[in-house]
């Protein structure tokens, strides 16, 4: 309908290290107007129990969505620019196999909605040439959302990495993580 | 042309034949061989055999997901089971809370379920009293000698009279014109919402989302239009606005199967799913290796697994187990510790 200033040269880079459990991604998220008020973004610790690490998640944009390709109601589309947008809300049945079968555990299940939502990138802002709204919060930078030349200048040592192994299954996405240079892949064990 | 053979679905294209030469049968036994069938519907009835075409088409195909295929067999399997009926009772109040009175909207959006609920319930409705009347099951009667008593006949077989001018004259008569108005205010809380949520201003489309709530509104107020002729004006614009109502609707019954209107029909599918979440209870509920807590029902993590291998994704690992066994809050504990590793590795963590 209206009409699209979406800037493929701007990306997604997530470094889960820098990661430092503040929530203000959280609350962010919850102000994109396509999640009608609700978080997408997840935010938890790894092994409270003898660490007090945390790692922030949010929706890769897989180049093949497993989501979307397990959905029975044929309700996750992804767009000309790879974003993979929430369940069509006419569509989904609230079956949680998109939940269940992301490999990254993004889809959040609306129980009593019976609807899947995800994090569609911020596609009002993202789409109106804007940042997503967890990128413009996060203070330590572990997500930002800018050009390959400005994260290579900010983070020297780092590289982009947007492929993943998880057992024998390879996943490319749109969203990066940055990994030390010289690494290609990320591997799941 | 060639190409359009060359893609055709044989099994999907066999069903749509039958269920469209079903409804033919069902209007010729119906209608008493087509005793009591209304010529002046005939293009209505052609429209409709079309879009039981389409849906039939189309919903054979979507059936063949491998996703879809597997609940449908899960459904169909637990519904059929020992279990019988409890679960039929369970699916037929879920049937009236969630399909004809489409409650779970309401925790999308109140406002939102509301003009949903006058958008189906209207269309519901009028398909309950067009598509007995396409077909010539239902007509009216008069009795020689008293041609103030209408006669109701159902399938040839008298049921139930009312006075011209009674007030169950008014209601029955009026019934699309209530229809109409129920559709009207629904389909115009929903434009709303679409004018100025910025949500939905960013991801809507016109075909998908605007030309569905355009369409009904067409319908109402051209069959509206019908109404308002031969209330006030006498009949003389009848010919424009019956013709006029004619191709919206027969518009909209073509375009049924292609577009947004689908969902009614998908929208079963969530009986299905809610069935196949209480039976996966019963039989026994997923772990998680990562949190140790309870995540999904064992029978969906086993038939993911089966989905996802036919669908070309391999997620099982050298040592036998699977990621998929992880919960949600599993799989992210387990990126985020695969990364940490790698950084840790590197001998640097930030940078």
């Amino acid at each position: 309908m209206s009409e699209t200033k979406y800037n493929q040269e701007m990306a997604f880079f997530v470094d889960m290290q820098r990661c430092i459990g503040c929530h203000a991604c959280e609350m962010a998220c919850a102000e994109c107007e396509t999640n009608g008020q609700e978080s997408m973004i997840h935010v938890n610790y790894v092994d409270r129990a003898v660490s007090t690490q945390t790692t922030v998640q949010v929706c890769m944009h897989c180049e093949d969505p497993t989501c979307a390709n397990v959905c029975p109601a044929d309700a996750i589309h992804q767009d000309d620019f790879g974003v993979v947008h929430s369940a069509d809300t006419s569509r989904c049945i609230g079956c949680s196999n998109c939940v269940l079968a992301c490999p990254f555990g993004v889809p959040k299940k609306m129980e009593e909605a019976e609807l899947m939502m995800k994090c569609n990138m911020c596609y009002d802002r993202t789409s109106a040439g804007k940042k997503p709204m967890c990128a413009t919060v996060c203070p330590s930078q572990a997500l930002y959302y800018g050009t390959k030349e400005e994260i290579e200048k900010m983070r020297p040592d780092s590289v982009p990495v947007n492929s993943f192994l998880f057992g024998k299954q390879e996943v490319n996405t749109k969203v990066n993580i940055m990994m030390p240079k010289g690494t290609h892949q990320l591997i799941i064990e | 042309m060639y190409r359009l053979f060359k893609t055709l679905n044989r099994v999907a294209f066999i069903k749509a034949l039958i269920a469209s030469f079903a409804v033919i049968a069902l209007v010729l036994v119906g209608s008493r061989n087509l005793q009591n069938f209304d010529a002046a519907l005939f293009a209505y009835l052609v429209g409709t055999i079309f879009a039981v075409f389409g849906i039939a088409y189309r919903y054979s195909v979507w059936l063949q997901r491998p996703s879809t295929k597997l609940y449908w067999k899960r459904s169909m399997q637990f519904l059929f089971s020992k279990m019988f009926i409890p679960y039929m009772l369970r699916s037929l109040k879920l049937f009236f809370k969630n399909i004809l009175a489409q409650r779970f909207i309401a925790h999308r959006s109140r406002t939102r379920w509301i003009g949903h609920f006058l958008m189906a319930t209207g269309c519901l409705l009028a398909f309950a009293i067009t598509i007995p009347l396409t077909f010539g099951w239902i007509n009216f009667e008069l009795k020689p000698g008293d041609d103030l008593t209408y006669y109701t006949m159902v399938f040839g077989f008298e049921t139930f009279s009312f006075k011209l001018g009674s007030m169950m004259a008014f209601v029955t008569f009026h019934g699309l014109v209530w229809c109409s108005i129920l559709v009207t205010i629904g389909a115009a809380i929903m434009m709303k919402r679409r004018l100025t949520n910025g949500g939905l201003i960013a991801t809507q489309t016109f075909a998908d989302d605007w030309l569905p709530l355009i369409l009904l509104i067409a319908i109402s107020l051209t069959g509206l239009g019908i109404s308002y002729d031969y209330t006030f004006l006498g009949g003389r614009t009848y010919q424009f606005m019956a013709v006029i109502h004619a191709i919206v609707v027969i518009l909209f019954l073509v375009w049924l199967p292609f577009g947004k209107f689908f969902h009614i029909f998908q929208r079963v599918a969530q009986l299905g799913a809610n069935l196949y979440k209480t039976e996966g209870a019963r039989r026994g509920m997923a772990v998680c290796p990562h949190t140790k807590e309870e995540f999904a029902t064992q029978t969906h993590i086993d038939d993911l697994k089966l989905v996802t291998e036919k669908l070309g994704f391999d997620y099982s690992k050298q040592d036998g187990s699977n990621h998929m066994n992880l919960s949600p809050e599993g799989k992210r504990s387990a990126l985020a510790k695969a990364h940490f590793e790698v950084r840790k590795k590197s001998g640097k963590f930030f940078g």
